[in-house]
């Protein structure tokens, strides 16, 4: 009698079967970001990933930079005048040719916006023949890594309402918008008048799908061709399936406590030093993310010379903490937690679950700091409450995933984060040598020498405790060839992707 | 007319009601909202000071509660619903495009639970106690027990991932539909067949139905002259309570397969305090109940003849 049940099933799954399908020349990407609208300021990062739109000055997986829509760039000597030299017969996808006029409107436009742009003292944009020149009021070693950045891409003048936020997404990539359809989805084809190379793939389509178990699934019932970031737990089963290839790489971000070291409590590095020797870095790096070890100082390998090395890495080693704190006039009090004058040794930790791992690293860093005898309330909130409670003075510990590849140079983050602090880095802490050494840098003086200097002093002050490097994962259907991860989080890398025969 | 005329008094009501509702709790969140909707824009990366900064001074945040509060009721009555604080893009735009994934989404699964409920429910109520009737009852019973988002990826784990029938997720083909809206369906058939179950028992039991038969009348003339119309009432009645949880359905399942509707539209809006996204959806959400409520009312008052004046 199950016949009426059956015979549905299987004609529902006959009309699934017959209606259109994926043609074989479309390529499906899925990931976690959602499309808010054609505007760069917040969705520009999906389009230049997309090879849809495209900046000045690109980047290798080193982080090299590469010429973009600009084939060179100099820089005068004393610092201050840019001249950013741009490539000839560039076309956007409406048409229109690329002038030093629309490269000037576009920036214009983009560091009136919220982003790393409008923090750089840039005097004048100028256009002038075959080129743009850049006029800046102190010297920045690092602008071309800043036009590198998604939120300056150059998007044509008709992309632009009179409000100066993009209708369009009109840019000059291997691939033109056919359809975009926020927040969840977009298609493109392949620009046949496009500056460079064809791409291999004539068709893309993005989905923003925001659970990674469902990502994980896409990946598996060959829905999607490209899953970018996966769950650790994810990886470990799609691994053993023959259907997709796992892609991983370490990229230049870092799991981090940020730590208020103007609390009372936490105003000593002896104080911030006992709660980092009570971290089992390898333990939670295994168990949670799934990872064979933890960070044994602030900034993880793939920064390249950023990373040093020579440092004593960070330990675990709840005795010495428990010494450590003992040392500060903490007492034990009858359940286990000690207190100084009255004042229990009890902080809060907010984290944001943006990031699936984090409230879960969270809860393993209560357990961990209780057995020193630290109490702590985690705070699972929006992400914004971090560098609101930074403002505020009121954030006791902060629990967060920190980029240092926003631009491909992590001067910028460094700068911003602990020279002398910033909303996603140092907090209560003021250490005139970083903030000497970081602005060197940034003025293209000094090289190695500096940038193991600033390591070291971090992992000496502490005044964030970093927890584990991330790696970035990627989810290939067998039979795609050619995909490279960008551990600087800026394209998918998807022109050059070819389907094996 | 009556019902229309007092659902139409209902809808202006909930409206109302929605919309100080929804202002009275936005307003009353913890938390700056300025920091809120940059972290909804900008994303965690790049949420900071200066972003927060910049929403503050492009929305002018910090006006008096009454104002804004007035503001968006004349806008209201306007039939002006704003503009996305983070998407910058018009939010009846965005409803139209987010509540009509939803509602077809929902029609497909209402749809497919009334092919595949009542008419087993009215097989098992017409021999009342049969083998048929006991499975039906141990077997919807199960389904129901079954949470929906654990029944999306049970279906999705055997239709897409094992057997490669239909995709996991994604949305935008009419082959997308198939996988949610029956994930939403056997939810709803479960108890569909147990109304219309219970419904063709009572019918079954009653005088008429015998003397339907002893006047001569074949087996499927009676069923479908004396049995259908009766137990269509109820089914229909139960309908309308099903659309809130249809609502509560379409949301889990929506964050599972990845549509766009407006459930996933909803969390979104209330995460990111933006204001008039959450004010548009919940206005909409209202009035579609109040909606489906009236046809329902019409309906069953053109079907059962009791009701008639």
């Amino acid at each position: 009698m199950q016949n009426p049940f059956r015979s549905l099933l299987a004609g529902l799954v006959a009309l699934g079967l017959a209606l259109p399908g994926h043609a074989g020349t479309t390529l499906d990407v899925a990931a976690p970001f959602e499309i808010q609208s054609p505007e760069p300021s917040t969705t520009g990062h999906i389009f230049t990933r997309m090879g849809i739109a495209e900046t000045l000055v690109d980047a290798d997986p080193q982080g090299r930079l590469l010429p973009g829509l600009a084939t060179e760039w100099s820089v005068s000597e004393d610092g201050l005048t840019w001249r950013f030299t741009l490539r000839e017969n560039v076309l956007f996808h409406d048409g229109t040719p690329m002038t030093p006029a629309t490269v000037a409107g576009a920036l214009e436009i983009a560091r009136g916006k919220p982003g790393p742009l409008a923090s750089l003292p840039i005097a004048a944009l100028t256009p002038e023949p075959g080129a743009l020149v850049i006029a800046l009021g102190e010297p920045v070693a690092a602008l071309p890594a800043f036009l590198a950045e998604a939120r300056a891409q150059i998007l044509a003048p008709a992309a632009y309402g009179p409000d100066g936020q993009a209708v369009a997404v009109i840019g000059t990539g291997p691939y033109r918008v056919t359809s975009l359809t926020p927040p969840l989805s977009l298609r493109a084809t392949a620009f046949p008048e496009y500056w460079g190379a064809q791409p291999n793939v004539p068709a893309v389509t993005y989905t923003a799908v925001g659970r990674a178990e469902t990502r994980a699934l896409m990946a598996e019932s060959g829905d999607a061709d490209f899953v970018f970031t996966l769950d650790p737990a994810t990886v470990t089963r799609l691994s053993r399936s023959d259907a997709v290839e796992i892609m991983s790489v370490a990229i230049p971000r870092s799991l981090l406590l940020k730590v208020n070291a103007a609390h009372p409590f936490l105003n000593s590095p002896e104080a911030r030093r006992a709660l980092s020797l009570a971290i089992d870095r390898a333990g939670l790096a295994q168990a949670v993310l799934r990872y064979p070890q933890g960070a044994d100082q602030l900034f993880p390998p793939a920064m390249g010379d950023w990373h040093n090395p020579a440092l004593d890495p960070l330990a675990h080693d709840p005795d010495a903490a428990r010494a450590l704190l003992a040392g500060l006039g903490w007492v034990p009090g009858p359940d286990g937690i000690l207190s100084r004058d009255g004042q229990r040794l009890a902080l809060t930790l907010t984290t944001y679950p943006d990031r699936p791992e984090l409230p879960l690293v969270a809860a393993v860093l209560e357990q961990q700091f209780r057995a020193i005898g630290v109490e702590l309330t985690i705070n699972s909130t929006n992400s914004s409450e971090i560098p609101a409670g930074h403002q505020a003075g009121t954030l006791e510990l902060g629990l967060l995933a920190r980029n240092f590849a926003l631009i491909p140079d992590p001067i910028g983050t460094i700068l911003s984060d602990y020279a002398p602090g910033g909303d996603w880095g140092a907090m209560g802490w003021q250490n005139a040598e970083i903030a000497a050494l970081a602005q060197a840098l940034s003025r293209g003086e000094g090289g190695d020498a500096e940038r193991a200097r600033i390591a070291a002093i971090l992992q000496e002050e502490l005044p964030v405790i970093p927890i584990a490097w991330y790696q970035q994962t990627l989810a290939l259907r067998t039979g795609i060839e050619g995909a490279v991860i960008d551990p600087w989080e800026r394209s998918f890398g998807l022109p050059g992707l070819r389907f094996a025969e | 007319m009556t019902i229309l005329v007092s659902r139409l008094v209902q809808a202006l009501v909930v409206a109302l009601l929605v919309g100080a509702a929804t202002f009275a709790m936005m307003r009353s969140l913890p938390g700056d909202a300025a920091w809120r909707i940059a972290a909804g824009r900008y994303g965690y990366d790049n949420v900071n000071a200066a972003a927060a900064e910049a929403v503050r001074a492009e929305l002018g945040l910090d006006g008096p509660w009454l104002g804004a509060f007035l503001q968006w009721m004349g806008d209201l009555f306007r039939l002006d619903f704003g503009v996305s604080l983070v998407s910058g893009q018009p939010v009846i735009a965005e409803i139209g495009h987010q509540l009509g994934a939803s509602l077809w989404l929902a029609l497909a699964a209402v749809g497919l639970s009334l092919v595949i409920g009542p008419p087993l429910g009215i097989l098992a109520g017409l021999r009342p106690g049969s083998l048929f009737d006991r499975t039906l009852l141990v077997v919807s019973t199960a389904l129901k027990a079954v949470p929906q988002f654990l029944m999306a990826l049970i279906l999705i784990l055997v239709l897409s991932v094992q057997l490669g029938w239909l995709p996991a997720a994604g949305y935008g083909q009419p082959r997308h539909f198939i996988l949610p809206a029956f994930a939403l369906a056997l939810g709803l058939a479960a108890v569909n067949a147990r109304i219309a179950r219970d419904a063709m028992a009572g019918v079954v039991a009653m005088p008429f139905y015998d003397f339907a038969q002893w006047k001569g009348l074949s087996r499927a003339q009676v069923l479908w002259r004396h049995g259908l119309r009766n137990v269509s009432v109820p089914l229909l009645t139960y309908l309308g309570l099903q659309f809130v949880l249809l609502v509560e359905g379409v949301v889990v399942i929506e964050s599972i397969v990845g549509w766009p509707g407006i459930g996933h539209a909803l969390v979104h809006a209330v995460f990111a305090r933006d204001v008039p996204m959450v004010q548009g959806t919940a206005l909409m959400l209202g009035l579609g109940f109040v909606m489906v409520n009236a046809l329902i009312d019409l309906l069953a008052a053109r079907i059962d003849p009791r009701g008639a004046r």
